[in-house]
């Protein structure tokens, strides 16, 4: 990927920044500038809070070139608590613990590497809900609520 | 608009050709569509192709092929629609026809994937799919598959074993079509054990890498039997779109884009789903199929797989799908599919499908996915009376 590729995802692929519609208020991720709700321009910025959960996934033990070291990793489409679906891997689960409706976050993680001397590539991938992960954090914020 | 009649067919197997690049393998199939028709020239060439310029880093195939088919001087133009490659560049070619355009057009489609590694092959079909917001994060086209699978099961309740009927299909009828790749029937328990690639899409589930190129020769109807006493009209060709990312649907099991071109098509046809008496579909991955025949209303929604379990599918059943093996057993060159589902169409309209024949065909849907459902073309032929 050329360095430039890269750096003209920065907002959407660090900070999950999409957009929303001025016409109809859809939220749009990723980004595509014209909302396909009802065709107006969309191109204000929008923060997604990262949150969402498994719409599904599956295992990739055959990986595209750039992806082998990473084998075998999950993706998922993840549904974002603000509507959009994503597509993106999931990080510090295994397969067998992953379910449809798992609560997720999201983090920023190496995609790829593109060997010796090209650029390490960026972006956002999902793991468990680290609250949910937590037991103690989980029980204290219910007490407190 | 004029009536489009096909007047010659023409194919390669499909398979592992070691011994021939994609010129060779586009020449055979349009010298043998050539021959069928009785035509020595025609006045348009269109080739379709998703992969050479990744795999073979050859573009221009257009030249190139009317090049290496003695064609000199020749409208030859390559379409590209990723899987749908091959339907695409029969569209172009039919609205030549059509529109009056040219009296003489052959289309072919072929692909050259064996001689990339698997890797590569990999990296190559994933460009069908949004490089920017699903190729990036690691996602094959398998895996698109996959996820539609598993969601598919989740939301309908189904097991992973009741997609077999599909491939049990396809096999058995690849058995007796001479240019299928996988001639050998498979078995449920087969199915069951198959390894999985992407769970839960297994070997079974998908279709092969391969080579092979396929063609056909359009005329006006009103001047096909000059050139072959049974020829095929073309009744309907439509193309619809959907977002190229999956997850950028409101509702990915819903095929859009296949729903909309079906719809077109029975509509320039003046024909219902019920009029179809067989359907070479897209069955790339068993869960396509599904999701083909709920979309086109062959299925209601959920009931795809249901169809195939009780049997509707199959060549006796209410609408038989992939009659000579499709996608899964015939084999995928991905940008030759679309012309080799319209060649083995043709096939069954003029009563010359062998063992394979659906008694009394006349009607025969053919339909082309690119991508997970963003590209879809779909043509509805009829045996000229």
């Amino acid at each position: 990927m050329h360095p430039a590729r890269a750096w003209r995802g920065r907002q959407q692929r660090y900070r999950l920044i999409g957009e929303v519609c001025s016409g109809c208020g859809a939220r749009l991720f990723p980004p595509r500038d014209v909302c396909p709700a009802c065709q107006r321009p969309a191109r204000t910025p929008y923060p997604f809070s990262g949150r969402g959960e498994v719409y599904s996934y599956t295992v990739v033990y055959e990986p595209p070139a750039g992806y082998e070291e990473q084998a075998p990793y999950i993706v998922a489409l993840i549904q974002l608590e603000e509507g959009p679906l994503v597509s993106a891997m999931l990080t510090d689960v295994h397969p067998e613990e992953v379910y449809i409706g798992m609560p997720v976050e999201m983090v920023t993680r190496v995609l790829h590497r593109q060997g010796e001397r090209g650029v390490i590539a960026y972006g956002y991938k999902f793991r468990p809900l680290l609250r949910q992960a937590l037991p103690a954090v989980a029980s204290a914020e219910a007490a407190r609520a | 608009m004029r009536e489009v009649a096909i007047i010659g067919i023409g194919q390669t197997p499909v398979g592992e050709h070691w011994d021939k690049g994609l010129r060779e393998l586009a020449l055979e199939a349009l010298e043998a569509a050539m021959r069928d028709a009785g035509v020595e020239r025609v006045e348009a060439l269109y080739v379709g192709n998703m992969l050479s310029g990744q795999i073979e880093a050859q573009e221009h195939l257009g030249a190139l092929v009317a090049d290496f088919a003695g064609m000199h001087g020749v409208e030859a133009v390559k379409v590209e629609a990723a899987c749908a490659s091959g339907a695409a560049a029969l569209r172009v070619g039919y609205a030549m026809v059509a529109g009056g355009l040219a009296d003489r057009v052959a289309v072919v489609g072929v692909e050259k994937m064996t001689d990339a590694s698997g890797e590569a092959i990999t990296v190559a079909l994933a460009t069908a799919a949004d490089a920017e917001h699903e190729g990036v994060h690691g996602m094959t086209f398998t895996a698109l598959n996959a996820l539609l699978m598993r969601r598919y099961m989740h939301e309908h309740g189904y097991r992973r074993e009741d997609f077999a009927p599909f491939a049990i299909n396809a096999h058995r009828n690849a058995v007796h079509n001479p240019y299928a790749m996988l001639r050998f029937p498979i078995t449920a328990e087969a199915f069951a054990a198959a390894r999985v690639i992407a769970d839960p899409i297994t070997l079974l589930d998908a279709s092969p890498v391969c080579d092979g190129a396929a063609a056909v020769i359009l005329c006006p109807a009103d001047q096909a039997r000059a050139f072959h006493e049974r020829p095929v009209r073309i009744r309907a060709s439509a193309i619809a779109t959907d977002t190229v990312a999956l997850h950028d649907r409101r509702d990915p099991l819903w095929l859009e884009a296949v729903a909309l071109s079906a719809h077109r098509a029975f509509q320039q046809a003046g024909v219902r789903p019920e009029d179809i008496d067989f359907f070479e579909l897209h069955d790339a991955f068993t869960i396509m199929a599904a999701l083909s025949l709920e979309a086109c209303g062959f299925a209601p929604r959920g009931r795809g797989v249901a169809m195939a379990l009780e049997g509707e599918i199959f060549r006796e059943g209410r609408l038989p799908i992939a009659t000579m093996g499709g996608l899964k057993a015939r084999g995928h060159p991905v940008g030759a599919t679309g012309l080799y589902q319209v060649v083995e169409a043709v096939l069954q309209l003029r009563g010359a499908a062998g063992l394979n024949q659906i008694r009394d065909a006349r009607l025969g849907m053919t339909q082309s996915i690119g991508g997970t459902g963003a590209t879809v073309i779909t043509h509805i032929l009829e045996a000229m009376a």
